[in-house]
């Protein structure tokens, strides 16, 4: 009797909302009316990280703030946002870690070199190699 | 071969990366998202009251000289009733408390606030994060430290502990 009363409690539990009741933003999940500004958009959306689920980019995520910040690329491209500055806005907030795309300057100028640096090494220590065979 | 030095070098490298990966290992983890807003003035924001019976809030409204704290959080966050009582004991030092609900209910919040003692002097209601988002912050709760004119001066993230107490009194203190 007891175990039956107890799959009926479970049958009426409801998961409880862990991210609140708040409408999400128009923009969140609406195309802009001009493609080509959607576009540009989508691109920025993609190397975009959602600060939430911090692995996505907000195109990809479908977390409450993930809404929110793709409301504000799309709302600022709207309004003739470049979206270089609209990544530059978002970096003055949450730092580099949000862009997907590191700048090239300082540990990020490191990591865009790293191919070229480990060439070079590769040939520097293969050089007697060379040598050897003429 | 007078390089013999260079048959060191592999093991070299794998040392260093060996060394580099157990320091990873070891090293704590810092997954939390910090604000780059710390040191900057508040964004402008206007917004309505959370619940009937308490005042809006607007970047206006924290800039009359007196360094504040503002209180981020939610009636469905399970940490904000958390540290509850620590709010409380902040504004029973002295400290004066503004408050940005996120993604709230007005009944939501008049039943958080009944249940959990109000230490708020004004509580604005963020319905779709948009402040937040300009906050630089990326969760419920967070506590930010707010000086008399406006800028922010830190950021807590996460629910605020006893421990914490003395230090953001201090912070506050330093902040006259």
């Amino acid at each position: 009797m007891r175990m039956i009363f107890t799959s009926l409690l479970v049958l009426i539990a409801t998961p409880v909302l862990a991210q609140g009741t708040g409408p999400t933003p128009a923009l969140a999940n609406r195309q802009l009316p001009d493609p080509a500004q959607e576009a540009s958009a989508t691109k920025l959306m993609h190397s975009l990280r959602c600060i939430q689920c911090q692995g996505q980019s907000i195109a990809d995520s479908d977390a409450q703030m993930a809404g929110t910040m793709r409301a504000e690329v799309r709302q600022q491209i709207a309004s003739g946002q470049e979206p270089e500055a609209i990544r530059q806005w978002m970096v003055d907030r949450y730092g580099e870690w949000v862009s997907f795309e590191p700048e090239m300057k300082g540990v990020g100028l490191l990591l865009w070199a790293m191919p070229l640096l480990v060439l070079l090494l590769a040939l520097w220590l293969a050089r007697g190699l060379f040598r050897r065979r003429t | 071969m007078n390089r013999s030095w260079l048959r060191w070098l592999p093991l070299a490298v794998v040392a260093f990366l060996g060394g580099w990966f157990i320091y990873g290992l070891v090293a704590p983890k810092d997954d939390l998202v910090h604000s780059a807003m710390v040191g900057k003035a508040l964004p402008e924001f206007a917004l309505p009251p959370a619940t009937t019976g308490v005042e809006g809030l607007s970047n206006g409204d924290m800039k009359d000289g007196t360094p504040r704290l503002l209180n981020i959080f939610a009636s469905w966050c399970i940490p904000c009733k958390a540290e509850a009582p620590q709010l409380d004991a902040l504004k029973k030092a002295g400290a004066e408390i503004d408050a940005i609900a996120i993604r709230d209910k007005p009944e939501d919040v008049a039943a958080f606030l009944s249940e959990f003692g109000n230490p708020y002097r004004r509580i604005g209601a963020d319905s779709e994060m948009a402040i937040q988002l300009k906050l630089g912050s990326s969760g419920v709760p967070e506590t930010y430290v707010i000086s008399g004119d406006g800028t922010i001066l830190y950021q807590h993230i996460g629910d605020i502990r006893e421990e914490h107490v003395p230090m953001l009194l201090e912070k506050l203190r330093s902040a006259r």
